[in-house]
C-alpha cells in the first residue's frame, strides 16, 4: 500500500534527521516499536504526516525534546522483578564485598527507579559508602526526574511490595518522606551518584566498572546495536565483573556469547569470563 | 492465491480452550510458522509453552527476543511484554505502555506482523472479553493479508470477534473447526 510505503520512508528520514541535527541515533532500534511511538507523536503533535514532524523538529530543538519523550521508554518501577534483586543480594553482593571500592554503573537508568533500588539495597549490606555508582541515560528529562528522586505516593506503595519480596530488610518508608500525595527519597542515597547524559549508541566508555546494570534497554535495539552496548559493557567490567540485564534480555544470541557466562541465568546475571 | 508464510493468531477469555482446537487441527508436517498471543496475567514464568508442546507434541516456543522466526513451528508471546514481529521476520519485545489493558496486545503483534509478511499473512482473532486485535486485523486486511474471525456464536466470549466484525469484513467468519480445518489445508509459500 503506497500510504504506509510513504510512512516507512518518512520516518526513516525522521530518524536519519535527528541524528544529523541533533547526534541523537536511533537508526539501529528496532523498527515495529519506534515506528508506533513515532505514529503515535503524530497524533499528539496534530501533525498531519510524519514529514511534517520532521520539519518542526528540524527547526525547533524545543520540539525535538519534546519528540524525544516518546522515543525513550519511561517504564520503570523499583525493585522490578524482585527475585533478581533477591538474587543479586544472595550471590553477588558477597562477591562485590571482596573490592575494596566500588564502581557501579546503571545504564539506561531512565527516571531513577533501578539507581535507588540499587543504592537501598548497597545501604543495607554496608557497601553504598564505598560505591560510585553512574547513572546514564539519552533523555534529560528523565535524567532530570532520576536526580530529584520524588515518586508517587501510590507507585510507593506498588514498590513496597516489590522491596520486601527482594529480600528489604527495613521498613521501605524510612527510605523516603512523603508529602502532597509524592514520597520524596532519602537524598544521602544519592551522595555517591553521578548522573551523566551517556548514549549506548554513539558514546564510548568512560570507567571501569565491577558491575552493569542495563535493564529492559537492549530490547529496543536491533542485534548490531546489542553488540554494541555489550560490547561496552564487556570493556568497562574489570575482570570477573557482573552484567545484569532485565528478564527478558540475554547475551546468549549475542557477538558477546562468550564474553560473559551466566552466575543466574533466570535471574539474568552474568559474569565476564 | 498467495502462499501463505506465516499465521496470527490473538485471543483472551475463553482462548486456551480455543488455541488447543485449532493448533490442534494441523498436521504434522504443517510449515508454516504460527504466532500466537493469548493475554495472560502478567506473570513471567508462564507455563503457556510448555503445556501446549505438551499436549500438540509439536515444538512450541516462546517468542524470545531477536529470535529469528523459523518454519514448522508454534510461537507464543509470553507475558509483560508487547511482541513484534520485524522486518527481516525476527521477533522484538517492548515494554509500551498496555493497549486495551493488555500487554502483550494482539494489535502490535498483528500490526507489527502485517508490515512484515504484507500479503503473505494470515490473520485469526478468537474468543475474547476484549476489543484488543480488531484494528490489527483490519491493518492485515489494509496490507493485502487474510483475515479469519471465529464466529460470535461459536465463540466462548463473543466481544472480541463482533469488535472485529465492526471494522471489517473478514475472508472467512468460521467456528473453531471450520478455522482448524482451514488452516490445516494451507498451503506455504515457496518464498
Amino acid at each position: 500500500m503506497t500510504s504506509e510505503r510513504n510512512t516507512d520512508i518518512e520516518i526513516r528520514l525522521l530518524i536519519e534527521a535527528i541524528y544529523l541535527k541533533y547526534s541523537y541515533d536511533f537508526r539501529d532500534y528496532s523498527g515495529a516499536s519506534i515506528k508506533r511511538r513515532i505514529l503515535h507523536a503524530v497524533r499528539q503533535f496534530d501533525c498531519r504526516t510524519v514529514s511534517a514532524l520532521q520539519e518542526r523538529v528540524l527547526h525547533d530543538p524545543g520540539m525535538f525534546l519534546e519528540l524525544l519523550q516518546y522515543l525513550t521508554i519511561p517504564v520503570s518501577e523499583m525493585f522490578r522483578d524482585p527475585g533478581h534483586f533477591l538474587a543479586l543480594r544472595n550471590e553477588v553482593v558477597p562477591l562485590l564485598r571482596t573490592w575494596p571500592s566500588l564502581k557501579l554503573w546503571i545504564a539506561g537508568c531512565s527516571t531513577g527507579e533501578e539507581v535507588y533500588s540499587m543504592a537501598i539495597l548497597l545501604r543495607e549490606e554496608g557497601l553504598l559508602e564505598r560505591t560510585i555508582l553512574y547513572a546514564t541515560d539519552i533523555n534529560p528529562h528523565s535524567l532530570e526526574r532520576a536526580k530529584q528522586g520524588i515518586y508517587s505516593m501510590q507507585s510507593m506503595r506498588e514498590y513496597e511490595e516489590n522491596y520486601r519480596k527482594a529480600g528489604g530488610r527495613r521498613d521501605f518508608s524510612e527510605y523516603y518522606t512523603a508529602a502532597y500525595g509524592n514520597a520524596i527519597m532519602d537524598s544521602s542515597l544519592r551522595d555517591n551518584v553521578t548522573f551523566a547524559d551517556h548514549s549506548l549508541a554513539t558514546d564510548s566508555v568512560f570507567s571501569e566498572t565491577q558491575l552493569v546494570s542495563c535493564r529492559n534497554v537492549l530490547i529496543y535495539f536491533n542485534k548490531d546495536l546489542q553488540d554494541r552496548a555489550l560490547g561496552l559493557f564487556h570493556e568497562s567490567l574489570c575482570h570477573r565483573g557482573f552484567l545484569v540485564l532485565g528478564s527478558k534480555e540475554s547475551v546468549d544470541f549475542s557477538a558477546y556469547s562468550e564474553g560473559f557466562e551466566p552466575l543466574v541465568r533466570p535471574e539474568r546475571i552474568y559474569r565476564k569470563t | 492465491m498467495n502462499g501463505v508464510r506465516a499465521i496470527v493468531i490473538g485471543a483472551s477469555a475463553g482462548g486456551v480452550t480455543a488455541l488447543f482446537s485449532v493448533l490442534g487441527a494441523l498436521p504434522a508436517d504443517f510449515a508454516i510458522p504460527v504466532l500466537c498471543l493469548l493475554h495472560l496475567p502478567d506473570d513471567r514464568h508462564s507455563q503457556l509453552a510448555e503445556v501446549l508442546q505438551r499436549r500438540l507434541r509439536r515444538p512450541v516456543r516462546e517468542a524470545f527476543d531477536k529470535a529469528r522466526i523459523e518454519p514448522g513451528l508454534i510461537y507464543v508471546a509470553g507475558p509483560g511484554y508487547h511482541l513484534s514481529v520485524e522486518r527481516d521476520l525476527s521477533f522484538s519485545l517492548s515494554q509500551e505502555a498496555p493497549v486495551h489493558f493488555s500487554r502483550p496486545a494482539i494489535d502490535f503483534l498483528f500490526e507489527s506482523a502485517a508490515d512484515a509478511y504484507g500479503p503473505g499473512l494470515l490473520g485469526v482473532l478468537l474468543t475474547g472479553a476484549n476489543e484488543d486485535g480488531a484494528r490489527g486485523l483490519l491493518r492485515i486486511r489494509q496490507s493485502g493479508g487474510r483475515t479469519v474471525v471465529q464466529d460470535p456464536r461459536d465463540a466462548q466470549v463473543a466481544l472480541m470477534p463482533e469488535a472485529a466484525l465492526a471494522l471489517h469484513d473478514p475472508d472467512h467468519i468460521l467456528s473453531l473447526g471450520g478455522i482448524g480445518q482451514l488452516l490445516a489445508t494451507l498451503e506455504p509459500s515457496a518464498c
